[in-house]
């Protein structure tokens, strides 16, 4: 009895407006884990895990799970048709995510020219201090700014991330691109204009636009880090 | 020990031949000791330039496959005790040698000459491996066009990846009437794409085939523009301070920088 009572506390289902948090117990063993889940889902629990589909949030604390492991759990969940995993929320993350989170979160100082024939690609931000040359190529999972002429490619967001921006004192380039998108450079550029701008794929529009560097805090108010 | 210096371009014809044969004419004219070095196998061009294609008997495959002694393929100049040719090998291609073996050369040759002057042939591949492999330090060559600057670029680039000083610019070919009517890049233009040291600009003159095809460097002649323009790149390779005058160009690039700055 003691046994089944223990059981009945690894595996917390709470309800909310937005729709169910399961709450898996961080110190118990995966086991034990995957056993009270599969008991409690397959219980009847009425109109709650029958209904209409609802939305879940899988918190699990301070364990650590694989791959291997929130895929079984996913799978559990799974059977249950009404039931969508929204996401998992954890409080530890590995080293290696660490240190992948970090690189993405910085900012990638260049002091160089890139030249014809050249690719310079960072994870992260890149803050280039120098010129891209026509051939050349600066390319960021983040963001990209130029404290020069921007006359070759650039291409930011990388990894696919359609926020990021590319900004340069002279923009110029031949070809920009933001995640997968495209946008070549009109066959001429006037004397002069085309400083200080910035490009940035316009979700309205749904194409890459540049514009006055001003407008940068209007259309990403999320590069702010004050 | 003296230095080696690469005469570079990344395009054909724009002069690196031409340059290398009047920089070597210069240097030996205020009296250094100089070996020029035809790394352009299969296409050699020096030795004509110089007038010198009759007296060769070996060449540089002949030192590398060790037919001969390096000192046995020099060829002395007609004009100039002092100026000495390592012809190409004109039957071979440029996978006859080898960084390394262009290296030992290069680091022998060295040893006797005040400067050692290496004519690479155009492209980014073998032939360029093997002329910048000895070289301390390069010059750039390019022309006043967009095609020339842009593969000038390229070779800065990988010029920086090797063990060499950073590059100088030569603009050759220049004509100011073009430049003016903005119908060519001008020469500021080009020392800021490039971002490198300028060390000389040099007009087109004509005089510089007329002379190419009597074997006879322009730099022998002191009266021509080109002449002068050579001679004094040869100064500033020798260190001293001349300043890149009104008739090479009107006012550079780095000067602007300064005045901007007020440093002068
Ligand atoms: N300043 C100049 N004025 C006029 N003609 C010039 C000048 N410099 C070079 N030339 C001419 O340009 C042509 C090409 O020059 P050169 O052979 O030196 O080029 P290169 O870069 O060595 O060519 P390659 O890549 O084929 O080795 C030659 O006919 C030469 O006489
Ligand atoms: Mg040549």
């Amino acid at each position: 009895m003691a046994m089944a009572q223990k059981l009945q506390h690894n595996v917390t289902i709470k309800g909310t407006k937005d729709g169910l948090v399961l709450l898996l117990d961080d110190l118990c063993s995966f086991e034990h884990l995957v056993e009270e889940l599969n008991e409690k889902l397959s219980d009847d629990h009425g109109q709650l895990l029958n209904g209409p589909l609802i939305s879940v949030i899988v918190k699990t604390g301070n364990r650590y799970l694989t791959d291997q492991q929130s895929g079984l759990i996913r799978e559990i969940i799974g059977q249950k048709k009404n039931l969508e995993i929204k996401r998992f929320e954890t409080n530890v993350i590995t080293v290696a995510e660490a240190e992948e989170m970090k690189k993405e979160a910085q900012i990638m100082r260049v002091s160089k020219v890139v030249r014809s024939g050249q690719v310079l690609s960072v994870q992260g931000d890149l803050l280039l201090i120098g010129d891209v040359n026509p051939g050349g190529t600066v390319m960021a999972t983040g963001n990209i700014f130029v404290l020069g002429s921007l006359k070759g490619i650039a291409h930011g967001g990388s990894a696919g991330n359609r926020k990021a921006v590319i900004a340069a004192s002279v923009m110029k380039p031949t070809q920009l691109r933001i995640a997968e998108m495209i946008n070549r450079a009109p066959d001429h550029y006037p004397e002069h204009g085309n400083e200080m701008e910035c490009a940035f794929i316009s979700d309205e529009e749904d194409q890459i636009l540049i514009d006055r560097i001003s407008i940068v805090h209007k259309i990403r108010p999320e590069l702010n880090r004050l | 020990m003296g230095e080696a210096i690469v005469i570079t371009s990344g395009k054909g014809g724009v002069g690196k031949t031409t340059t290398s044969a009047n920089i070597g004419t210069s240097l030996a004219l205020s009296g250094k000791k100089v070996c020029l070095v035809d790394t352009d196998i299969g296409l050699r061009n020096l030795d004509v330039l110089m007038g010198l294609e009759n007296r060769i008997i070996y060449d540089l495959v002949d030192v590398v496959e060790e037919r001969c002694k390096l000192h046995q393929a020099l060829i002395k100049d007609k004009r100039f005790e002092c100026l000495f040719l390592l012809p190409a090998a004109q039957t071979k291609d440029k996978s006859s040698v080898q960084p390394e073996q262009m290296k030992k050369i290069i680091m022998e040759l060295k040893q006797d000459y005040d400067y050692v002057i290496i004519d690479c042939p155009a492209g980014i591949e073998q032939g360029f491996k093997n002329a910048v492999a000895g070289a301390d330090k390069s010059i750039v060559v390019t022309n006043p066009e967009i095609s020339s600057v842009r593969d000038a670029d390229r070779i800065i680039g990988l010029l920086e990846q090797e063990d060499v000083e950073a590059p100088k610019l030569i603009v050759n070919r220049v004509r100011n009437h073009l430049a003016k009517s903005g119908d060519m890049l001008d020469v500021d233009e080009i020392v800021s794409i490039l971002a490198i040291e300028l060390i000389g600009v040099v007009v087109d003159d004509e005089n510089v085939i007329k002379a190419a095809n009597k074997g006879e460097p322009i730099a022998m002649s002191p009266n021509s523009k080109a002449s002068i323009a050579y001679r004094n790149i040869a100064r500033r390779i020798l260190g001293e301070s001349v300043p890149l005058s009104t008739i090479e160009e009107e006012k550079g690039f780095f000067s602007k920088i300064k005045t901007l700055l007020g440093m002068r």
